[in-house]
């Protein structure tokens, strides 16, 4: 595949969306993307997953195994979170606003 | 041990930057994290860089990690405050990593860069110069590290205690969510080991939970403190993270880290593996 869903996704060279399943978005405050925030999977018992912390632009991204996940954001302009459900493999994206 | 003697507060930090033989070192898997802004007056360790061996898998040499704390201007009299992104992941291993060289005087900031950042404290980018020391280390202390024929006769009879997360554990991933998945070893863990994630001893904002917490968590995962235990999870940082909150924090005696983990234990030819959540 050439194209990937997203060209913001920025995956790494490798990742094949045939096989994996990823979670990507961007933390936003207001509409405007929040660099720096402090980025949490949880699953689907709300047990802590994985963490990254978003890019200058505000993406995130999680490799996740099927399922339901929280995606948690922490940062200086407050906090937030939004839910995703995986299915299988493939791109799943999802925005989590803060406040 | 104890908390007092292992860790610092935020606050504690902040008040104690210029403080006469404290040096605060900031220990991250991303390097980049320090150069954008760091704890004003720390300075900067690679886990992988400097403190791996760049030809074996296995730690500088006693000799090597002399010259690397001589060369960042830390003395043998100098305490050393650790601190990183990843839930402190990293500063957690170099804590291990100092203690087992033989440095005592190691503390761990708490909550780590993610606190600190959260706070809003001030962050800095410039880079200290401290002029060399002459540091000497002690021979490794080979109570605090496991290798890999000790953890196999450690089946049944010690706790082994798997810090990775449930997918991690029953072998749905092979690393964990925020990292490529591409290691070609095989899934699963040591047959008898309790399944206690590193993140249930922290808080949201990285910083540990409290004593009374921690007790209550390993003891009803199972954890059977008359006996000795060892820790890994699947390169040994996160860990050390655990060793830390149970030898440092709880004071428990015979705890010990398997720095090879579960990327040389799942690509170990002969040895048994369990799959699934261990609970059936």
């Amino acid at each position: 595949m050439c194209s990937a869903p997203d060209q913001n996704a920025d995956l790494p060279a490798g990742t094949d969306l045939s096989k994996e399943s990823v979670v990507v978005g961007k933390v936003t405050s207001r509409g405007s993307p929040v660099g720096g925030a402090y980025v949490r999977l949880l699953d689907g018992t709300g047990e802590f997953t994985a963490e990254v912390v978003s890019s200058a632009s505000g993406d995130y991204r999680f490799f996740a195994a099927p399922g339901t996940w929280t995606v948690r954001a922490l940062s200086r302009s407050g906090n937030g979170q939004s839910e995703v459900a995986v299915g299988g493999p493939g791109l799943f994206t999802t925005e989590v606003a803060v406040a | 041990m104890s908390r007092q003697d292992a860790l610092v507060s935020a606050d504690w930090a902040e008040q104690n930057l210029d403080a006469p033989n404290t040096v605060f070192v900031e220990v991250d898997e991303d390097t980049t994290a320090y150069d954008g802004g760091h704890i004003p007056g720390a300075v900067k360790l690679d886990w992988k860089t400097e403190l791996q061996d760049p030809v074996r898998r296995d730690f500088v040499d006693k000799a090597g990690f002399e010259k690397l704390l001589s060369s960042k201007g830390i003395a043998n009299d100098d305490t050393v405050i650790l601190y990183g992104g990843n839930n402190n992941w990293f500063a957690a291993y170099a804590y291990w990593y100092f203690k087992l060289y033989g440095h005592q005087a190691v503390k761990l900031l708490d909550g780590g860069r993610k606190k600190w950042e959260l706070d809003g404290r001030k962050l800095d980018t410039e880079v200290p110069q401290r002029p060399a020391t002459q540091f000497t280390a002690q021979e490794q202390d080979s109570s605090i590290r496991a290798f890999r024929d000790e953890v196999v006769n450690a089946i049944g009879t010690k706790n082994l205690v798997d810090v990775r997360s449930p997918d991690e554990f029953s072998g749905k991933l092979l690393a964990p969510a925020h990292l490529p998945q591409e290691q070609a070893q095989r899934g699963g863990h040591i047959p008898s080991a309790l399944n206690v994630p590193w993140s249930k001893a922290a808080n949201e904002d990285g910083t540990f939970k409290s004593d009374d917490e921690l007790r209550k968590l390993y003891s009803e995962q199972g954890l059977d403190s008359s006996r000795p235990t060892i820790a890994y999870c699947r390169i040994g940082e996160r860990s050390s993270h655990t060793w830390f909150a149970l030898h440092e924090l709880l004071g428990e005696t015979d705890v010990k880290n398997y720095d090879g983990s579960w990327t040389e234990y799942g690509s170990l030819v002969g040895v048994p593996v369990e799959t699934g959540d261990g609970k059936s």
